[in-house]
């Protein structure tokens, strides 16, 4: 197979564009195409200062190098959850990003730890408060907190996650099977900042397969964690990325319509919310961050008694 | 050719192109990236009996 822009042996056939690319010209593609979507959907400008949540995975580390490359002012937040239950999770990713960082003198790192600022880790703390094995819903409540924190306190414009359009599709698929209206109406490329205290979130890699961020990461040689957190074994995100997969596979392209033809529908009303959504939110008595409770906030009750 | 993907080994003595490889270990292309002596190839491109063949996951979740 033949590099379709030079005619050099292709590194990569995306069945779903049509498209075979050499290596370089593959990274000159993957990078038009993330910034195709940061203008088609508004997400920031070159004067707005950026913060990368970076995970040490395959898509935060390649999302925060695009921008750069790009020129963007794009800063890293990683954030240490204590998931070093014999594997040495966040360890590692820790070390990942802590790398990456110091070959981009130009950038700052910000590490916030959950253990040492708040005393528990997130499996701790998912244990005694919901008395749950899998951590990922308290997980998922402290990573935005934390990352909406840090934006706020630190006076970033937005917050860029390194969610993938297969990311993006599970959710989608997820929602749609319990038609979770509340969380559809909530998932876009892009989520505008509000009053009541909540930074700007913007996610450039939603049309970019996850196969394109892997393959734009290995041939720039970034270094990145590849095992699993233990806690993703099982997940249903997982169980509906392989359904989705096989889908793809008998009908290139399915996962980006599926996601596009949703953002159409719901550009066209299909969510739109009877009642506005946000009105009861205020702030929480101790942080001070957006909530539709009385007085603390989901974050805050974790760590109360 | 010496074959790994996760943490699995295989070897093979036949010529096979990658997408007969990634048939015969039930795995979708879509999945996974192929890397042929270290360097990223399309399914289409033959793999001989001397090659070293890595197979990342391109699957990350939770
Ligand atoms: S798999 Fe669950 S616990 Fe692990 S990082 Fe993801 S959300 Fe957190
Ligand atoms: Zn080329």
């Amino acid at each position: 197979m033949k590099c379709r822009k030079c005619g050099a042996p292709a590194v990569i056939n995306m069945r779903h564009h049509k498209l075979a690319l050499c290596a370089a010209h593959y990274l000159t593609w993957f990078v038009q195409q993330t910034e195709r979507a940061i203008h088609k959907y508004r997400m920031f400008t070159h004067d707005e200062r950026i913060l990368v949540a970076v995970s040490g995975g395959k898509d935060s580390l390649a999302l925060w190098d695009v921008l750069l490359r790009l020129g963007y002012r794009a800063d890293g937040l990683a954030i240490d959850l204590g998931i070093d239950d014999g594997v040495y999770y966040s360890e590692h990713s820790l070390e990942m990003t802590q790398a990456f960082a110091a070959q981009h003198p130009e950038t700052r790192l910000h590490v916030v730890s959950i253990p040492a600022r708040y005393g528990e880790s997130v499996p701790e703390v998912a244990r005694r408060k919901r008395r749950v094995q899998r951590p990922c819903s308290v997980c998922g409540l402290i990573k935005r907190h934390e990352m909406n924190r840090v934006a706020l306190e630190e006076g970033y414009d937005v917050l860029a996650t390194g969610h993938n359009l297969d990311d993006e599709a599970a959710t989608l698929f997820g929602n749609v099977l319990r038609w979770q209206c509340t969380y559809l109406r909530r998932q876009a490329p892009v989520l505008p900042a509000n009053d009541a205290g909540l930074a700007r979130k913007v996610k450039p890699f939603c049309r970019s397969y996850e196969r394109e961020t892997a393959a734009y990461a290995l041939l720039r040689d970034i270094a990145y964690i590849y095992e699993e957190c233990p806690f993703a074994v099982g997940a249903t995100s997982l169980e509906h990325k392989a359904t989705l997969a096989q889908l793809e596979h008998d009908a290139p392209g399915t996962k980006l319509h599926f996601y596009l033809s949703f953002l159409k529908a719901r550009r066209e009303g299909l969510f739109s919310a009877e009642q506005q959504e946000g009105t009861a939110l205020h702030p929480c008595q101790k942080c001070g961050q957006p909530t539709i409770a009385p007085d603390l906030c989901a974050f805050c009750r974790l760590w109360g008694k | 050719m010496q074959v790994s993907y996760r943490d699995k080994r295989w070897e093979f003595d036949r010529r096979m192109p990658v997408y007969r490889l990634l048939e015969k270990l039930s795995l979708l292309p879509e999945n996974v990236l192929v890397l042929r002596n270290g360097q990223l190839v399309t399914e289409d491109q033959p793999l001989q009996p001397g090659d070293e063949v890595k197979i990342v996951a391109v699957v990350s979740g939770g």
